[in-house]
Order: C-alpha cells, then sequence, then structure tokens
C-alpha cells in the first residue's frame, strides 16, 4: 500500500469542500488541466449521470498513470453509447466497443496481441456496466480474472439495465423497483434474494487487486485505480454509479446518494488483495438505510402509502450485516 | 515434401507458420486436435512470442481475436458447430468492425439433437455473418486455404473462415505438403492495419450509426465481399505461382465439356463424386462435377458460367434450410436466373451419414432420368419416416419420439 | 487400390493400426489414406478404422463399405458387430486369435474370402509385454498382401513407438510375419 494521505471530502450542502484547501499535489487529477480528458465533453449523457463522472475520473487516472499509454475496450451499455453517437465520438484515447458481454475477452485479447509485440507499455482497460458485467458479461469477465490476463476492468454498477429502459439486472438492490421488478402491491420491487457481489467474486478468483469506490469520493477513487496501475494482472474496480434516471433521484443529489450508500453500509468500500480484504473505508457518521431510500422513486413503494416494514427491516438488517461482516464501524 | 500426417496437425504446422500473434484456443470435437497441437507448439517455444489464451468459450475466443486484432496482432482460432453458433454475435461484429481474422472452422453438424459428425449446417448457418467462407475439399486445400486466408482477410480487412468437413478431413491421415515456413513469411508479409488501436493516433472503433448511415456502412460490406470475388482467384493464382499449387479459388470444374448433368458441392465429398464421374465417364455418361470453393461471396459469374451450358444441375449438399430446402442450391438458382438450366436440391449427408458412391451412381441415374424433384433427401430412410408421422397422431406410450419409437418396437415396458 | 477395415475395441490401438498401415504404405512410396470411425471413445467399446492404400492419390474420404481385407482385433465382435459387411469376394480376413477359424465358426464366410488367423495377443505379450495385438496382426497383413513391406512396417513401427518400446513392436510384427511366410511354405 502507498503512503498517499488519504483526503477525505466533507460534504456541505450540495458543495463539495476539496480541491481548493488542498495542496496542489494533494488535488485531484480532476482539477488538473493537464489531465488527458479523456471522455472530452460533449457526450450524451443525462444530466447528473454518475457513470460519465466515474469514467472521467477512472480514464484519465489510468492514463495519467501509465503516461498516456492505454486502450480500452468497453461493453454495449450507457457509457457506450453516450460517448459514441456516429459520427462523433468523446474518446480521446484508442477505444473499441465490440458486443454486450464480452469486454473482457476483447480486453484480454487486446493484452495478448499488445504482449506478443513486445508493446506491454500500453496498458488495457476493460469497461462495462453492472449488467455486461456481472450478468452477461460474467463468464468472459471469470475467464479473465481466471487466466490473470493483464487488464484492469471497471465495473460501473447502477444497478440495473438502464441505457434499455431501467431493466433489473443481477447487481440491482433488493427492495428496488425497475420494470422488469416492478413493485406492484404485494411485491417488494427487486427480490430481497442473497444478491450477487462482484467484487466478492472477483476477490474468490485471488487476483492481485479488487476494490470498491464511488463517486462520492474521487480521490479514493483516483487512489484506487492508481494503485491498481501499479500492478500486472488481473484487476477489478468495482464503483457504484448514482444514474438519476434509473434511480429516479434528482440530478443534483447523484453525488450525495452515492455517500449515503457508503454511509449506511449498503455500499462497503474497501480494497482486497489476492483474496483477502486489506482495507476498509470506515464510516464516518452512521445512516440509517431509510435516508437513502427515500431520495430515489425506485425505493418509493416501500414508503407510500405504507410503509413497507418487513422489506424496510430487511434491508437496516442487510447493512447491518455488510457493516459488521466488513468492519465499516470506526466506532467498534 | 509431403509427409503422412492427420489433416488437423497439418493444419496446426500451417498456422504456426503463419506466424500467428495471439491463439485463442477453446476445444469442441472435431477441432480438439488443432487446438491441441497448436497448444504444445506455444509451450515448447516454437512460435515466438505468440500467446495462447485458454479461453472460458467459443465466444470468448472470438471477442479475444477481436481484441488482438484491433491492436494490429494476428488471431487465430479454430470452432466447429455449436461453437460457432455460441460466437455468431461475435461475428458478425467482427465482419462489420472490418477486421482482419482467420478461423478454421471443422464443419460439424448443429443440433438439437447433438450430433458430432460432419455436416455443413454450422458455417452455413452464418451465411449472412459477412465473413468469406471458403469450402476445402482435402487436406492439402485445407493448409493451402489458411496460407491464403490470411493474405485475403489482411488484403481486405474481412475475416476469413475456412471449413474443412470435420472428422474427415480433420481425422484423416493422409500425405500433405506443409508449405515451408520462408515461402509462408513471402507469402505473408506484415500489413499496416486499416484500423488499430494506437496511442499515438487513438481512434474510437464500434461507434453506434444511425438509420442517417447505417445501410451505406452495410452496402461497403457488401461492396467489400464482392471485391473479395476478384481478390481470390488472384491470391490462388499468386499462390499456384509460389508453392506449385491450385488450390483455392471460386470454383473448380471437373470434367464439364459436354456435360450434361453437373454435380455441384462443397467440402470432401467431391472425391467420391469425382470417382463416380470418372467411372460414368468411362461408360460413355456425359456427366461432370462442379466444386464450390468459395461459398461467400457467391462467385455467381463463375457458376453461371460453368452450369450454364448444362441440362441440368444436382447440387449435393450438406445442410438444409428447414421449412424451405437447399441452401447452396438457392445460390446456384440464383446465378443461373433466367438459363434453361434445371437445379435439383439433393440434401445428403446430414449428421455424417456417408454418402456412398452407390449412392450417388443412383442419383445420376435418376437424374438424367429426369425423374428428380426439386428437393430430394439421399438415402432417406422412408419407411421409418412413414411410421414415426403415422405413430406422431397416436401415441402409444407416455413421452416423445424416442418412447414412442421403443414401443413400436416392443420394447417400452409400464411401470410396474 | 486396396481398401482395409479394421475392427476391435476402444483401448485396443485399431486407430494406430490402421495409421501404421499408412505409414508403412507411405514410406515405400505408395499413397495412403487412414482414419478412424467416429462416436463416443469409450474404452472398450466396438471401433472401427480404415485405411486405402493407393498408387495414385485417393480422393474418396467416404467410410470403407467394401473392404478388400478386414482385420479383427477382437475375436469377441465376430458375432456382435457385422465386421464381414461388404467384404469383396475373395477377401481376406486377419483375426487376432489363437483358435482355429472352423472353431470360431468363420470358416466359411460367404464370398470364400481367406480366413488367416493370428495369436496377435500372445505375440505382443512375449515381444511387448502387453498383450496388443496390431503389431502382430499388422506383421501378419504384410505376409499375405503385397500393399506393404515388413522393412517399411517395422520403421513406421519404430518411428511412432520411442526407443526400446520401438522394438519390440517391430520384433511382434516380425515374429507374425515370418509365423505366416513359415505357414504358407510348400511342406
Amino acid at each position: 500500500m502507498t503512503d498517499e494521505p488519504r483526503i477525505r471530502y466533507a460534504q456541505v450542502g450540495t458543495r463539495a469542500v476539496g480541491n481548493r484547501l488542498l495542496d496542489p499535489e494533494q488535488r485531484a487529477l480532476q482539477s488538473d488541466p493537464r489531465r488527458a480528458n479523456a471522455i472530452t465533453s460533449g457526450h450524451r449523457a443525462c444530466r447528473g449521470c454518475g457513470e460519465a463522472l466515474a469514467a472521467r475520473s477512472v480514464v484519465d487516472a489510468a492514463m495519467a498513470a501509465a503516461g498516456g499509454r492505454v486502450v480500452a475496450a468497453n461493453a454495449t451499455g450507457c457509457l457506450e453509447v453516450f460517448s459514441t453517437p456516429y459520427p462523433e465520438s468523446s474518446w480521446q484515447l484508442p477505444w473499441i466497443h465490440s458486443v454486450f458481454a464480452n469486454a473482457p475477452s476483447v480486453a484480454a485479447g487486446m493484452a495478448a496481441g499488445l504482449r506478443a509485440q513486445g508493446r506491454e507499455d500500453i496498458r488495457v482497460l476493460g469497461q462495462g456496466g453492472d449488467g455486461g458485467t456481472v450478468d452477461i458479461g460474467f463468464a468472459c469477465l471469470s475467464g479473465m480474472f481466471e487466466r490473470g490476463d493483464d487488464v484492469l476492468f471497471v465495473c460501473y454498477d447502477n444497478g440495473g439495465y438502464m441505457n434499455t429502459g431501467v431493466q433489473r439486472s443481477g447487481a440491482t438492490p433488493p427492495g428496488a423497483s425497475t420494470t422488469t421488478t416492478p413493485a406492484v402491491p404485494g411485491r417488494p420491487g427487486a427480490e430481497l434474494s442473497q444478491g450477487k457481489s462482484a467484487p466478492l467474486i472477483a476477490m474468490a478468483h485471488e487476483i492481485p487487486y479488487v476494490a470498491t469506490a464511488t463517486i462520492a469520493d474521487l480521490h479514493d477513487l483516483e487512489a484506487k485505480v492508481r494503485r491498481a496501475m501499479e500492478i500486472r494482472g488481473a484487476r477489478y474496480l468495482h464503483v457504484l454509479s448514482t444514474c438519476p434516471l434509473g434511480w429516479g433521484s434528482d440530478s443534483a443529489l447523484s453525488v450525495e446518494l452515492a455517500r449515503l450508500a457508503v454511509e449506511t453500509g449498503l455500499f462497503p468500500v474497501f480494497e482486497a488483495r489476492d483474496g483477502e480484504v486489506v482495507d476498509v473505508t470506515p464510516i464516518r457518521r452512521r445512516r440509517p438505510v431509510e435516508d437513502y431510500l427515500r431520495p430515489q422513486r425506485r425505493f418509493a413503494h416501500l414508503f407510500e402509502p405504507e410503509p413497507q416494514r418487513d422489506v424496510l427491516d430487511a434491508l437496516q438488517r442487510r447493512a447491518d450485516r455488510t457493516i459488521a461482516r466488513f468492519g465499516l464501524d470506526r466506532h467498534a | 515434401m509431403p509427409r503422412l500426417l492427420e489433416g488437423s496437425i497439418a493444419v496446426a504446422q500451417t498456422v504456426g507458420r503463419c506466424r500467428p500473434d495471439v491463439i485463442a484456443a477453446y476445444p469442441i470435437s472435431p477441432q480438439t486436435h488443432i487446438v491441441e497441437a497448436l497448444s504444445r507448439a506455444v509451450c515448447a517455444g516454437d512460435l515466438g512470442d505468440c500467446q495462447l489464451l485458454n479461453v472460458e468459450s467459443e465466444f470468448a475466443a472470438m471477442s479475444a481475436c477481436i481484441g488482438a486484432a484491433a491492436v494490429g496482432a494476428r488471431p487465430y482460432t479454430a470452432t466447429a458447430s455449436q461453437g460457432l453458433l455460441y460466437m455468431s454475435e461475435a461475428l458478425f461484429n467482427a465482419s462489420g468492425l472490418g477486421l482482419p481474422l482467420v478461423m478454421t472452422v471443422a464443419n460439424r453438424a448443429i443440433g438439437a439433437p447433438i450430433n458430432i459428425w460432419n455436416d455443413h449446417s454450422d458455417a452455413l448457418s452464418q451465411r449472412d455473418s459477412g465473413w468469406i467462407q471458403l469450402f476445402a475439399e482435402s487436406n492439402q486445400e485445407a493448409v493451402d486455404l489458411h496460407v491464403q486466408a490470411y493474405r485475403l482477410a489482411e488484403t481486405l480487412s474481412l475475416p476469413v473462415m475456412v471449413c474443412m468437413d470435420g472428422f474427415v478431413l480433420t481425422h484423416a491421415h493422409e500425405p500433405v505438403e506443409v508449405p515451408d515456413a520462408a515461402a509462408v513469411d513471402a507469402f505473408l508479409p506484415r500489413v499496416a492495419p486499416a484500423q488499430v488501436l494506437d496511442p499515438d493516433a487513438p481512434q474510437t472503433i464500434g461507434a453506434m450509426v444511425g438509420p442517417e448511415a447505417f445501410t451505406e456502412v452495410r452496402y461497403l460490406m457488401h461492396h467489400k465481399q464482392m471485391a473479395a470475388l476478384d481478390a481470390i482467384p488472384q491470391i490462388a493464382e499468386e499462390f499456384a505461382a509460389a508453392f506449385g499449387r491450385d488450390s483455392g479459388g471460386l470454383v473448380r470444374g471437373y470434367r464439364l465439356e459436354g456435360a450434361e448433368t453437373v454435380v455441384v458441392a462443397m467440402g470432401s465429398v467431391l472425391g467420391a463424386i469425382e470417382e463416380v464421374v470418372d467411372e460414368l465417364r468411362d461408360d460413355g455418361v456425359p456427366v461432370g462435377a462442379l466444386a464450390l470453393r468459395c461459398f461467400r461471396p457467391t462467385p455467381a459469374a463463375e457458376l453461371r458460367a460453368a452450369l450454364a451450358p448444362a441440362r441440368r444441375v444436382v447440387v449435393v449438399e450438406k445442410a438444409m434450410s428447414p421449412g424451405t430446402g437447399g441452401i447452396v442450391g438457392a445460390d446456384v438458382r440464383r446465378a443461373l436466373d433466367g438459363c434453361d438450366t434445371r437445379v435439383h436440391d439433393i440434401i445428403a449427408g446430414l449428421g455424417g451419414r456417408p454418402i456412398t458412391k452407390a449412392s450417388l451412381r443412383t442419383l445420376l441415374a435418376r437424374a438424367r432420368e429426369d425423374r428428380l424433384g426439386s428437393l430430394g433427401f439421399l438415402d432417406l430412410d422412408r419407411d421409418r419416416v412413414a411410421a414415426e408421422l403415422a405413430r406422431a397422431g397416436t401415441p402409444t406410450a407416455p413421452g416423445g419420439h424416442a418412447a414412442q419409437a421403443l414401443a413400436a418396437a416392443g420394447l417400452w415396458e409400464e411401470d410396474a | 487400390m486396396l481398401q482395409v477395415r479394421l475392427h476391435g475395441r476402444g483401448g485396443q490401438g485399431v486407430v494406430t493400426s490402421a495409421e501404421l498401415l499408412a505409414a508403412a504404405a507411405f514410406a515405400d512410396g505408395r499413397h495412403p489414406q487412414a482414419f478412424p470411425s467416429f462416436g463416443s471413445e469409450r474404452s472398450g467399446a466396438p471401433v472401427v478404422a480404415y485405411c486405402r492404400i493407393d498408387d495414385r492419390p485417393i480422393r474418396s474420404h467416404e467410410p470403407i463399405a467394401e473392404p478388400d481385407v478386414v482385420v479383427v482385433q477382437d475375436p469377441t465382435l465376430l458375432h456382435q458387430v457385422p465386421v464381414f459387411a461388404g467384404l469383396r469376394p475373395r477377401g481376406t480376413v486377419l483375426v487376432n486369435t489363437g483358435k482355429t477359424a472352423s472353431a470360431l465358426g468363420i470358416a466359411e464366410l460367404p464370398g470364400l474370402p481367406r480366413v488367416v488367423t493370428v495369436p496377435a495377443s500372445q505375440l505382443g505379450r512375449e515381444h511387448i509385454g502387453r498383450p496388443m495385438p496390431g503389431p502382430a496382426l499388422l506383421g501378419a497383413f504384410a505376409a499375405v498382401t503385397d500393399a506393404i513391406a515388413l522393412p517399411a512396417l517395422e520403421a513406421a513401427l519404430r518411428e511412432r513407438f520411442p526407443g526400446a518400446l520401438g522394438d519390440a513392436n517391430a520384433a511382434a510384427a516380425r515374429a507374425a510375419h515370418d509365423r505366416e511366410v513359415a505357414s504358407a511354405a510348400p511342406a
């Protein structure tokens, strides 16, 4: 682990206190005019899109770490669609979109091709949403992990197939309403099943680096990309990315909602090496899950017309369990 | 110097000489000996810096090839049957992106019902994928086609499928000359890719194209395939000059002079067909054969030139399109549009059923008596089919037609 | 063209025998073709392999329906599998057995083929240490047909099996060959 100071953002209302008060070398890369700007402006993402924010941070951080020598493979999904409306493209790095399920395999092929050519100074980045990563792309992802292909794969998790109109994915949180898990009377929305944790599955492959992050802490996100880029082999980064459209939330609240997901314990932020958790981000100020759920219309059915106490309690228990499991309670 | 080699091994050695940079390997009968041999070669250090990727599926195999080609590396993979279907999405993607790939397809039937034996359903099911599809008649031709395929793919920036009959050719031991390494190097110089992912000159590959431009993009792809109709014979000629063998090309006629009846086919069955043609010619019967070596793009002009003089054409094909009939026959008919030549589609050899010389002789006799319809099934067991159809309406045992067949044979026993 | 069909069970080296026949023919400048019939390759299941030998390139790849020679590596197949189907009149049959053709019930087959019994497993045990019948059957084959020559067969066996194992296989082949030649010699 590097010795970089951990920079904490403190959010006051809707303004983030951050870069202005830090020494230049501690500021987030996004504040640096020399950043690669690998996804330049003009793309067609929604107002408040968490994925666009995350991808910008991730790719620029990767570019900085690799001296600008990065090639990217992108799965089908929002990111790919809003960034490449022919004949325009937002990408200022070499970038390929193949099909939905195969970004990890395409990336593996790219890494192998570069290695065969003796050009391993060029680093390979794979990107996809949760649908393309934990569902349809799962076999390819696992294969890439198992082989240890030299790829950093980043999943921008907004909990559903948002590009196609907000359908449920294997990463949709329990209790969320989507078009294919509609909250009709008597149903909680998405099933209260055990879910599918891609980061834990990645850890089970014992790859050298797995980390989770959110758009609420871009410093942390950039630092994790930097750390990942110091390593060769299969690496996985899972980034919680708010989708105002799919979540039914105010586009101004995207960052705050991501923070709430962390502070309620619903989304654990941690790092793992070779299958073992080595660091967690403790929760600064614990919040009840309802604080996270209320601002999102996809959870509105849990409160109106009457509170679904059993579901809310189940979600709270889930958060409690996550906090205990990862040791997130700094006061514990 | 020819050596006695198993077809798969000969192909693997030839592919090795084409200096692939990335080999994506996933096994499926009957291609396994090819990927096994290449794995051994890579691990033994015989293929230089070639990277072997043991992928987790055929879809991953083709995807890895796409990634490798995108960074300017020369990829290779092989598959068959179900595996080809599983990578279907990636096949269309590869051709749509205009990537120079070469893949071996060890032709095998497609299930259900599962069948591991040879026919052409797999390759033909992907005839609209935008890949160039070449069919080898022998192991020597299979070997030669791989060298030509790399040249073709990298010249046109289009993916090429080299088809060889599974088991029948892949597992046959016969004398084959594996092209000399230096000659292959001379034939396959490294070509700068039409598009490449390079940090020094970033490109976006795979953007979304809407209604305003999609038609034009697709037209250009069709145009490129049609350009292959010129490139393929050109490359075959250059190959012949460099290696001294006539392989590849679009079509090959056999004893077409004065042929009233011509048999059209693809792949290894042409060997048996030629022997039958020779026997009939010895008896003065005016028959000939036409090997369709390139299936996609369709060499319509060559087909027409070769077949229009004939009175009738019998297309012996190892695949069919259920609900309509022959696939190759449909292309032949289109090429002969306006001619008087009659075309008969004969579906044969499905799922590995041997196409015997005796059956071919009988078929041609009936053809010459004008007793063939436009669609027929060679060696169909009509009694069995009739019995099954009769039984279909009146089941005598619970369950599907396997149970019915057992019941009909008196082997079904009710549970006590 | 000579067409040979070989029958046996999975694990007995039937496919290898077909390949070795081809290798021996090839070494003598002839044109061969060898291939197995394919099925689930379970050990012990009936297996068929084919070999064609000609002086011109062989075009047809169809299974051999009318063999000139049938080789049976496992006599338990004789009355279970139609091993003699399509055998040409006056063809040749080689059977791995210590019994006589009459004892096996194959002394007078339709078409009156010449039936040659070869104690191939026993010869295999003696020379190789395992009851692999292939090499001995091929040695006898070389003796009763002129399709391949013994020296070419021995060379093919040594090429296929390394070191001492190759020598042992060649010895088994030679033993069977010489035994056949001796039994055919006028008394």
